[in-house]
């Protein structure tokens, strides 16, 4: 390739961080790569691994006390790293343009979008305001926000994260920048939200010719949008190449250990057939929960109706879902911290008290709870050993050695090194984290452990290390899970049994294999389909999915809660009467009017998207 | 994405096991502006304690026939607007203001913190009670409020360290229960709910250490505070009774010697000023939440 044509160069680029005694330790070493015009390269790595520094330093930025200690980088003719503070200034938002992760924070609540969008490119002397509301208007259309002559006059709160984060978008592209920045712009995303927030990534920046750096820990994601890839670790570049090459035949080890740990493999297990009469270890009967004055059995903010599933001892119920389906809400009624306004809840067929006070200490002992956040979960104010400790006094009564004995075999347990015993949280890595956090669970000795989205926050190397933890774990243990998550992929790779979760409602439950193939409830057919592959084109593909129009009338509360974006609706049915409970001939139970044939029928052609 | 910085075995505060040990071990960790809060902090405790002892004249005594007299052998910081020895007022006023105002600023902050951790994890009522109760004290006015206590139970050292303590409380409260909550929606005092966990322990060992540091910063505004009003209840004839004086009262009765800079002014207002300075600096240099070992100083 003709150094000529590439529009952006960076040339040993070295980003250093000051450490103690005046040292300076490198953050980003010797990284070269150029991007041609027009063209899209990822940056791809786990977190620490500098990509957002090296993204930032294109701008001629270095965030806190970082300094960029060497090397070049030029955007069209222009040598950034040589521009003083006013001609930065100048190139920052008029050529170069930055999409960062978090849009929900990046706006101002106090104003609405239409200031804050076009705020660059009129204060700049650009556009008239007129004219700068006309553009933006546009863009609003090109990113296929809904109502885009009236969107600008919102506030943050009165919108979703999937149109910030476009409408974001729509503010960087406004001065038609020559090169665009998007900092992990899907990842705080739901699946489903992500697919679309990508089309109109992808579509807008092709037709604007700008070039664009896309920063991502998630491969298949990258696969979808970019033409080159760069793959780092510890600010050192492990692999560079076209996309097609790096997904295709990944040269470096690194590369492939991150592509594994991407896609977990579903573990085998012998299959147990669950003995008959035994009542399973927890069973939740017709659960109705929520927040707000109980009244005639319906809360007022209703997050859970007429939930009914069940763990048997020594297996994994997964329950997935979108953000604000009820997942988390699940786990905290099973562990008493929420009480439900209707239904049972059931542990060792023993029923268990709806709040904390009428609970015995066995039963807490017997039900763990582990967060999704490590960060929020463990006391800053406590070392690892005192974590640990307590558990095991409250429970058990240990002290003195035995307990010491016993936080090491914790540790031990959970593989980490002894020496973390006494340090405090602040001072460990997320994975360790998290290891801790589920180190505390395991010291109640408990039956049942309620995962959280254990491993959400985590880089999916790390997550793959927790998630083999939690099989050996109940090998060994014979331990129970319910095992929450957002992840379809995460989930079948660990979970026996799986629950889908819409909007409070279980709209699918069934075993793992269940999940393989269609049919499937329209909604985990689109959870399912939602998920990126691996592969370049698979964005494409997906195209032909149409979304259905929006409902006349107004939803009763009683009728398929997914009726509003169901592609497989039927009018005059669906939206008449509440969806019967059916069962499949792969033991899957659902929540729809459609029978399996006719959903097979519906969802043919379309491979699953996990197991090829 | 923060980069990790590997962590050093030497930057590890090694667990110390006796209290003396520990206590030593956060002396010697104080930053340089910690150590002068520090040394300002126990110069005036000793002040306070010792002072009378150390006074060359008597409090009340008029021993110079010049009123504002500036610094000479016999009177080291001159005399006041009667005559009378600024230096020996100074060292007898500081055992109420130091003693007093600390007092009282404890007691304030401590019963407003502990009924603030029990309004948090106690039933609604209890924390409905508390809350309105502290309301209904807040808007008293706190000079009245003095006044008629003064006039009911006549001036005591007692009496005023309760005034100014109950003064001062709801505040304390309001601040300290907005932390607790907050803190009580956090993941780790959910885990601690659902392991089972009483009361006392979610309050003491899950919230408290993590509240205590802006508890302390709003204790050492506190008082300040209270100083100040001290000095006011002095002026009104409420507070402590002549001849004997607080440090804030030296500084009103002096007020018309403002003019000429006199030292009967100036030396009790520097002496307010280093003792909360001094207050004030050591709280900020005490350990926070999760000393940021990893982040470097």
């Amino acid at each position: 390739m003709d150094a000529a044509q590439d529009h952006v160069q960076v040339s040993g680029l070295r980003i250093t961080a000051p450490a103690a005694g005046g040292q300076e330790t490198p953050i980003v070493s010797d990284v070269d790569f150029t991007i041609p015009k027009g063209q899209v390269l990822a940056l791809i790595g786990e977190s620490g691994s500098g990509k957002t520094s090296i993204a930032l330093a294109l701008m001629g930025y270095a965030r806190g006390d970082c300094r960029i200690a060497g090397g070049g980088v030029r955007v069209g003719d222009t040598e950034i790293l040589t521009l003083d503070a006013s001609q930065l200034r100048t190139v920052r938002g008029n050529r170069i343009a930055y999409v960062a992760q978090s849009a929900a924070s990046s706006f101002n609540p106090s104003r609405t979008i239409m200031d804050q969008v076009v705020e660059t490119a009129v204060g700049r002397g650009l556009l008239s305001r007129p004219a700068a509301e006309d553009k933006a208007v546009g863009l609003f259309r090109a990113l296929a926000l809904p109502q885009p002559e009236a969107i600008g006059e919102r506030y943050v709160h009165q919108l979703s994260g999937g149109q910030l984060q476009r409408l974001m978008a729509a503010m960087a592209l406004m001065t038609d920048p020559e090169l665009v920045i998007l900092d992990e712009p899907t990842t705080a995303l739901d699946v489903t939200t992500q697919i679309d927030v990508l089309r109109a990534f992808k579509r807008v920046v092709r037709q604007q010719g700008a070039t664009a750096l896309y920063v991502s820990h998630d491969l298949a994601v990258v696969a979808q949008v970019a033409d080159r890839i760069v793959v780092l670790q510890r600010g050192r570049v492990r692999e560079a190449g076209d996309a097609n090459q790096v997904l295709e035949k990944p040269a470096d080890i690194y590369t492939r250990t991150l592509m594994a740990a991407a896609r977990p493999p579903a573990q085998a297990r012998p299959h147990r057939p669950a003995p008959q009469q035994a009542p399973p270890l927890l069973e939740v009967r017709g659960l109705t929960a929520g927040y707000g004055r109980v009244e005639a059995g319906v809360p007022k903010i209703p997050v859970l109706r007429d939930i009914t599933l069940s763990i048997a001892k020594g297996t994994t119920l997964g329950v997935i879902g979108e953000s604000g389906s009820g997942k988390s809400t699940l786990a905290r009624v099973i562990a008493g911290l929420v009480a439900p306004a209707g239904g049972q809840v059931l542990f060792q067929g023993q029923p268990l008290a709806p709040t904390l006070s009428g609970r015995t200490r066995e039963q807490f002992q017997r039900i763990q709870l582990v967060f999704q956040n490590a960060d929020t979960a463990l006391n800053p104010a406590h070392t690892v050993s005192r974590i640990l400790s307590r558990p095991l006094s409250f429970y058990h009564g240990m002290d003195g050695r035995a307990r010491d004995r016993r936080v090491a075999d914790l540790l031990d347990l959970t593989q980490l090194p002894a020496g973390l015993a006494d340090r405090r949280c602040g001072e460990l890595s997320g994975g360790q984290k998290q290891r801790v956090n589920l180190a505390r669970a395991l010291a109640a000795d408990p039956h049942l452990i309620l995962c959280d989205e254990v491993t959400s926050a985590l880089d999916t190397v790390v997550g793959a290390a927790i998630l083999d933890l939690l099989a050996e774990l109940r090998r060994e243990l014979d331990l129970s899970y319910l095992f929450i998550s957002h992840d379809i992929s995460t989930v079948r790779a660990i979970c026996d049994d799986i629950a889908v979760l819409y909007a409070g409602q279980k709209v699918e439950m069934g075993p793992r294999n269940g999940f393989g193939d269609a049919p499937f409830h329209p909604y985990t057919d689109l959870l399912i389909g939602s998920v990126p592959e691996m592969r370049q084109g698979w964005l494409e593909e997906k195209e032909t999915a149409v979304a259905p129009p929006p409902l006349a009338t107004a939803q009763d509360a009683n009728l398929c809660r997914f009726l509003p974006r169901c592609a497989a609706r039927v009018e005059g049915l669906c939206d008449r009467l509440p969806p019967p409970r059916i069962v499949l001939d792969g033991g899957n139970e659902l929540l729809c009017h459609h029978d399996g044939q006719a959903l097979q029928h519906l969802q043919r052609g379309r491979q699953s998207a996990i197991n090829p | 994405m923060t980069p990790t910085v590997p962590l050093r075995e030497e930057s590890m505060a090694k667990p110390v096991s006796t209290a003396a040990g520990r206590v030593w071990h956060l002396l010697s960790g104080l930053s340089t502006s910690g150590q002068v809060g520090l040394a300002l902090v126990v110069l005036w405790l000793v002040l306070g304690a010792a002072g009378p002892l150390l006074a060359p004249y008597d409090v009340g005594a008029f021993v110079s026939p010049e009123v504002f007299d500036g610094m000479s052998a016999r009177h080291w910081l001159g005399s006041d607007y009667l005559g009378r020895d600024v230096l020996s007022r100074l060292l007898s006023g500081a055992q109420y203001t130091v003693g007093l105002a600390l007092a009282s600023a404890l007691l304030a902050s401590a019963t407003g913190a502990g009924l603030a951790l029990t309004a948090t994890v106690s039933p609604r009522w209890v924390d409905e009670v508390i809350s309105r109760f502290m309301d209904t004290l807040i808007s008293i006015p706190s000079k009245v409020f003095a006044l008629v206590l003064v006039a009911a139970f006549g001036s005591s050292l007692a009496l005023l360290l309760l005034i100014a303590a109950a003064t001062y409380t709801p505040g304390a409260f309001r601040i300290a229960r907005a932390l607790a909550t907050n803190l009580n929606q956090m993941d780790y005092v959910q885990v601690a709910y659902a392991r089972g966990e009483g009361r006392l322990y979610i309050a003491t060992a899950e919230i408290m250490p993590n509240m205590i540091h802006p508890v302390l910063a709003d204790f050492g505004l506190r008082f300040v505070f209270i100083v100040l009003l001290l000095s006011g209840l002095s002026f009104l004839g409420l507070g402590v009774q002549p001849p004997n004086a607080d440090l804030g009262s030296l500084v009103r009765e002096n007020i018309s010697g403002l003019g000429d800079g006199a030292l009967a002014i100036l030396a009790p207002a520097v002496a307010i000023a280093t003792l909360t300075i001094g207050v004030n600096l050591l709280i900020d240099a005490l350990p926070g939440r999760g000393r940021r070992i990893t982040g470097g100083r």
